[in-house]
C-alpha cells in the first residue's frame, strides 16, 4: 500500500534541493541529478553526488479548460498521464516510459519524444514554463503557464534535451491537448522502397495519420481524429487492424525488436524525411523505421565512424542507446561542428561555471 | 520613456570616429552598400513602433553572405554595436538603429532557394517575406502555418528573430514549432548551423533559443521551415455577443468541448465597428463582443465540429450565429480581424499596440481592468485578441500631437501589462520586448533571473555588440525604472555599478 501512498504523493523538496545544490556550489562538487534512473543508459555515466529528484512529486495545477498542467519533476509519467486522462486529455508528444517509475523530468531533460512526433511535435514544442535550479541553488522561473510567452531568451526549451547540464529542472508546466475522438491502426504488407514512396504521396495530404513504422515488410498506420475523418481514410487505405499496443512497445523500446537477439548495439537515426534506406550492410530486419522513416532504430556491429558518416551525408545524425561498457560507442551522440561546440562550451561555463551539473552527460568535454 | 540608450543605464559603448568607421568597413567591404549620409538614413530611423525613431550612425545593405561576415567580424573587431533589421515591421522596437551603430538590413536576401514538397519544407533567405513562402508552396497543395496579420510585409528572417505567431497558432504552432533549421552568422563572424532537416539534432537546442532572441544572439541568414498540406476544408462561425464577458466564456467552453480550433479571435465593440467601417466586413456594429471561430481539417470532421461549437456557441449565450456560407465571405470575416490595426489607425491620429498574454480564464477580470484604465485616462481603447491563446492586443488610441498624450497611453499601456503579469501572464506573446518593454520586464522577471539571462546572452555575445539595449533591462535599469522585487530593502547585487 505504500505504493499507492508514493504514486499519489504531493511532495515540494524544491528547497532541499536547492541548498545540495548551493553546497555543491561551493563545494565545486558534481552531481548526478536523478529521477528513477530509468533512463541511465542515454549518455555517459556521470560521476557525482546524487541528487534525487524522484522525491520531489505532484501536481501543482492542472485547468483542463486553459489545456496547461504544472506538475513537479519527480512525478511519474503514468500518474500525469492517468490524470490527464480523466478529463480526457494527454501530453501529444506520447514520452517514452522505461520502467514505470519513469519521471517527466527524466523525460523533459532526455528530450525524448514518441511516435506521434512528426505530426504533433516534440517535447519541446509542449513546454511552456519551467523551474530551475541555477548554479548557486536559487530557484528561477522561466516562461509561465500561458500559451504564448516571449519575453525573455526560450530558458525552457533550452532546458530540454540538456540532460540537466545546464542546472536542474524542478518544475515543469506543458501545454496539453485533448485525446482524439477516434482511433484506429492498421498494417499493410509492403517492401521498404514501396512503404517509403506511399508514407511520401500520404504526407502531402492532410490526412489523419498520427503514427507511422516499417519493419520486416509491414507499413504500421495509426490514424486519429475525428469519427468521420478516421473512418474516411480506414477505408481508403484498407489494410488489416492491429492492436494500438504496437505504439507503447515501440515508445517504450519494449517490441520484440528491441528484447530479443540484442547481441549488436542499439542505434537511434535521425533522418530527414524521406531519406532512402542508407547505403550501408545492415540487414532488414535488424532496422526498424519510425516517425515515417525519420527516426530509425538499428542493430548494428558497425563503427561508430561509418554510421555517422553515413548520416551525416544524408543530413541526420546517430544516437548510440547501448552504453560503452555493454560494446556500444565511446561517445553517445554525434560530435559537434568546432564553432557549435564552442558555443556549446561557453554556455556551459556561462550557466555551470564550476561544472557541477552532470558533468560529461552529454560530452565528455563539458 | 526615453527612447535613447543611455550609457548611465545601458552600460558603456566605445567611442569612435563614424569617418574611421566608413573608412574601414568600405575599405574592408568594398562591394557593400554602405549608408551614411543623414537623407540617407531617414527611412531607417523607426521600425513598426513609429512613435520611437532614432538615426542610425550607418546602414549596410548586403547581398551576399561574405559581405554580412565581413562586415561583422570588422565590427566585431572595432566595437562597434549592430542592430539587424528585416522588413521593419515590429512592434516593439527591436530594430530601433542606435545613434552610435550599425543597422544591418537583410531584407535584400529574398530568395526562397528551395521548395521540397515531398520532404515538405522550405529553404529560405532571411529577408523573404512570410506570405510569399505559402505563396510559393500553393501549387504543392502546401503552405507555411504561423501567419502574423503583417504577413504581406514581415521577413521571415524577424519571425524567427521575434518567434511570430498568427492568428493559427493555437492549432499550428508559433514560429518556433514551424522552424526546423537556421544559419547563423556570430557576431565574431563564425557560420554555424542549428537545428536539421531531420526532426532533431544533437546538443543543445539552440534553434530553439535563437526563436524569439530578438537578434541580440547572432544574425539569422538562412531558414528551413516545415510547411503543412493545406486542410481540405475550412470553415469559419461567427459569433456576436452583447456582453464582452459572455464571449470570454465562451472562448473556454469550445476548448472543454474538445475542440482546438484552427482559429479563435475576438475583436470589442470599438475594434468590430473600426474594422466595419473599413473593409466592411458584413460584421455586427451593435455588438459588444464577436468571436470568430475557424474549424479546418477534413470536410466530415469539420462538420461535425462546426455543430458542437454552435451549440456551445448558443449555450455560452450568443446573440447571433452566423457560418460563412462560402469561400469568399470566409475571406471577408479574416480580412476584418486582419486589418484590425490599421483600421483603428483610421480612428485616431495615433494608436499603441499591447501585447500581453493571460491564462484564458483572467480574459473578464483584465477586460474590465482595462476598461478601467481606459475611463481613468480619458484615453478610448479598442480589443482584439487571439483568444484562443489568451494573446491580447488592446489597442490605446491617442493623439501624438497633444501635449503629454503619448506618455498618458504609455503609462495606461505599461498599467495594462502589469495587469497581465498579475494574472499569471506576460508582457509579450509574440511581439517581444525590443526597447519598448525593456522596463516592464523587471516586473516579469526576478533579478536572478535576468542576471542568468545576461549569462547567456555573454556566451554568444560577451561584448554585448549586437542590438544592445534590447530585450533584457541591465540591473541598474531595473533599480531605477522597474518595479523590481526588493527583498528586505536589498537591493539585488548590491556589487553592480550603477553605471
Ligand atoms: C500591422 C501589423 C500587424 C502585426 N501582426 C502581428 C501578428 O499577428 N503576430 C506577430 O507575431 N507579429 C505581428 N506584427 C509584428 C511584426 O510584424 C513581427 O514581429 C515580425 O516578425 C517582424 O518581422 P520583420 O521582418 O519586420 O522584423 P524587424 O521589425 O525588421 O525586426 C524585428 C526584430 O528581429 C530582429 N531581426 C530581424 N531580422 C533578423 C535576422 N535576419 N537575424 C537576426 N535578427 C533579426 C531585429 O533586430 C529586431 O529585433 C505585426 C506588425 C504590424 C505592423
Amino acid at each position: 500500500m505504500t505504493e499507492t501512498a508514493t504514486l499519489n504523493a504531493d511532495q515540494d523538496i524544491a528547497d532541499a534541493l536547492c541548498a545540495q545544490v548551493g553546497r555543491a556550489y561551493a563545494e565545486r562538487t558534481p552531481l548526478r541529478i536523478v529521477g528513477a534512473n530509468t533512463r541511465g543508459f542515454y549518455g555517459l555515466p556521470v560521476d557525482g553526488e546524487p541528487l534525487e529528484m524522484a522525491g520531489h512529486t505532484g501536481i501543482v495545477s492542472y485547468d483542463p479548460i486553459e489545456l496547461v498542467v504544472t506538475v513537479r519533476a519527480g512525478t511519474r509519467i503514468s500518474d500525469l498521464e492517468d490524470r490527464l486522462a480523466e478529463n480526457h486529455q494527454m501530453l501529444a508528444f506520447e514520452p517514452p516510459r522505461f520502467g514505470p517509475a519513469s519521471t517527466i523530468g527524466g523525460a523533459v531533460a532526455t528530450g525524448l519524444s514518441g511516435p506521434r512526433r512528426p505530426w504533433a511535435g516534440a517535447v519541446r514544442d509542449f513546454v511552456l514554463g519551467t523551474r530551475v535550479i541555477n548554479q548557486e541553488g536559487k530557484l528561477l522561473r522561466f516562461g509561465g503557464e500561458v500559451m504564448k510567452n516571449v519575453a525573455g531568451y526560450d530558458m525552457s526549451r533550452l532546458m530540454v534535451g540538456a540532460q540537466g547540464t545546464l542546472g536542474v529542472l524542478t518544475d515543469i508546466s506543458f501545454k496539453v491537448l485533448p485525446q482524439p475522438a477516434a482511433s484506429h491502426s492498421l498494417k499493410l504488407s509492403l517492401p521498404l522502397d514501396a512503404a517509403l514512396n506511399k508514407l511520401a504521396e500520404l504526407g502531402r495530404k492532410p490526412l489523419p495519420i498520427t503514427a507511422a513504422a516499417w519493419h520486416a515488410g509491414e507499413l504500421f498506420l495509426r490514424l486519429e481524429g475525428g469519427k468521420s475523418s478516421v473512418n474516411a481514410t480506414r477505408e481508403r487505405l484498407g489494410g488489416e487492424e492491429i492492436s494500438a499496443d504496437l505504439w507503447r512497445e515501440l515508445r517504450d523500446l519494449e517490441h520484440a525488436f528491441f528484447t530479443q537477439n540484442n547481441d549488436k548495439a542499439l542505434w537511434r537515426l535521425s533522418l530527414p524525411p524521406n531519406t532512402p534506406a542508407l547505403p550501408l550492410d545492415i540487414a532488414e530486419r535488424d532496422i526498424f523505421y519510425d516517425w515515417a522513416g525519420s527516426q530509425r532504430f538499428i542493430k548494428t556491429s558497425l563503427d561508430a565512424d561509418t554510421l555517422r558518416k553515413a548520416c551525416q551525408q544524408a543530413g541526420g545524425h546517430a544516437t548510440c542507446y547501448t552504453p560503452a561498457a555493454l560494446g556500444g560507442a565511446q561517445a553517445p551522440f554525434t560530435p559537434l561542428n568546432p564553432v557549435v561546440e564552442k558555443y556549446h562550451r561557453q554556455l556551459k561555463a556561462q550557466l555551470d561555471g564550476h561544472g557541477i551539473f552532470n558533468p560529461g552527460r552529454l560530452y565528455a568535454a563539458f | 520613456m526615453n527612447i535613447l540608450y543611455d550609457e548611465r543605464i545601458d552600460g558603456e559603448l566605445k567611442s569612435f570616429e563614424k569617418s574611421d568607421i566608413i573608412a574601414d568597413l568600405q575599405q574592408s567591404v568594398p562591394s557593400l552598400t554602405l549608408l551614411h549620409r543623414e537623407e540617407d538614413l531617414h527611412p531607417f530611423e523607426c521600425d513598426g513602433l513609429a512613435a520611437y525613431r532614432v538615426l542610425p550612425m550607418l546602414v549596410a545593405l548586403p547581398e551576399t553572405l561574405d559581405q554580412v561576415q565581413t562586415l561583422l567580424k570588422r565590427c566585431h573587431a572595432l566595437g562597434v554595436p549592430v542592430v539587424t533589421r528585416g522588413a521593419g515591421t515590429g512592434l516593439s522596437g527591436g530594430a530601433l538603429p542606435l545613434e552610435r551603430g550599425v543597422l544591418l538590413v537583410m531584407s535584400r536576401f529574398k530568395k526562397i532557394l528551395a521548395i521540397d514538397p515531398d520532404a515538405r519544407v522550405a529553404r529560405l533567405q532571411p529577408g523573404v517575406r512570410n506570405l510569399a513562402i505559402s505563396e510559393a508552396a500553393a501549387p504543392y497543395g502546401l503552405y507555411y502555418a504561423p501567419d502574423p496579420s503583417s504577413q504581406i510585409a514581415c521577413s521571415i528572417g524577424g519571425n524567427v528573430a521575434e518567434n511570430a505567431g498568427g492568428v493559427h497558432c493555437l492549432k499550428y504552432g508559433l514560429t518556433v514549432h514551424n522552424v526546423m533549421r537556421v544559419d547563423i552568422i556570430t557576431i565574431e563572424g563564425e557560420r554555424m548551423t542549428l537545428g536539421s532537416e531531420a526532426l532533431d539534432a544533437p546538443g543543445f537546442d539552440l534553434l530553439a533559443l535563437m526563436n524569439g532572441s530578438e537578434g541580440m544572439l547572432g544574425v539569422v541568414t538562412e531558414i528551413t521551415v516545415k510547411l503543412l498540406p493545406k486542410p481540405e476544408t475550412a470553415k469559419v462561425l461567427m459569433a456576436s455577443f452583447d456582453d464582452v464577458e459572455k464571449a470570454g466564456r465562451a472562448v473556454g467552453d469550445i476548448i472543454a468541448a474538445g475542440i482546438i480550433p484552427g482559429g479563435l479571435e475576438m475583436m470589442d465593440k470599438l475594434a468590430i465597428q473600426a474594422a466595419e467601417d473599413f473593409v466592411k466586413a458584413g460584421y455586427p456594429v451593435e455588438a459588444e463582443a464577436i468571436l470568430l471561430c475557424e474549424l479546418d481539417g477534413v470536410e466530415a470532421d469539420v462538420d461535425d465540429d462546426c455543430q458542437t461549437v454552435r451549440k456551445v456557441l448558443e449555450e455560452a449565450g450568443a446573440t447571433n450565429i452566423q457560418l460563412a456560407r462560402d469561400e469568399a465571405e470566409r475571406a471577408r470575416f479574416w480580412a476584418g480581424r486582419k486589418n484590425a490595426f490599421p483600421a483603428v489607425g483610421r480612428m485616431s491620429p495615433d494608436y499603441y499596440c499591447m501585447d500581453g498574454t493571460i491564462p484564458r480564464r483572467e480574459l473578464p477580470r483584465v477586460l474590465k481592468g482595462i476598461a478601467a484604465l481606459s475611463q481613468e485616462s480619458g484615453l478610448p481603447v479598442a480589443n482584439v485578441f487571439h483568444a484562443g491563446d489568451g494573446n491580447m492586443h488592446p489597442l490605446i488610441l491617442f493623439d501624438a500631437n497633444r501635449e503629454g498624450e503619448l506618455a498618458l497611453a504609455e503609462e495606461v499601456g505599461g498599467k495594462i501589462l502589469e495587469l497581465c503579469v498579475a494574472a499569471g501572464g506576460s508582457i509579450t506573446g509574440e511581439h517581444g520586448v525590443g526597447r519598448e518593454k525593456i522596463n516592464q520586464m523587471c516586473s516579469q522577471f526576478q533579478a536572478d533571473e535576468i542576471s542568468l539571462f545576461h549569462a547567456l546572452k555573454a556566451a554568444f555575445d560577451p561584448d554585448g555588440l549586437l542590438n544592445p539595449g534590447k530585450n533584457i533591462p541591465t540591473l541598474a535599469r531595473c533599480a531605477e525604472f522597474g518595479a523590481m522585487h526588493v527583498h528586505n530593502n536589498e537591493l539585488p547585487h548590491p556589487e553592480l555599478p550603477r553605471f
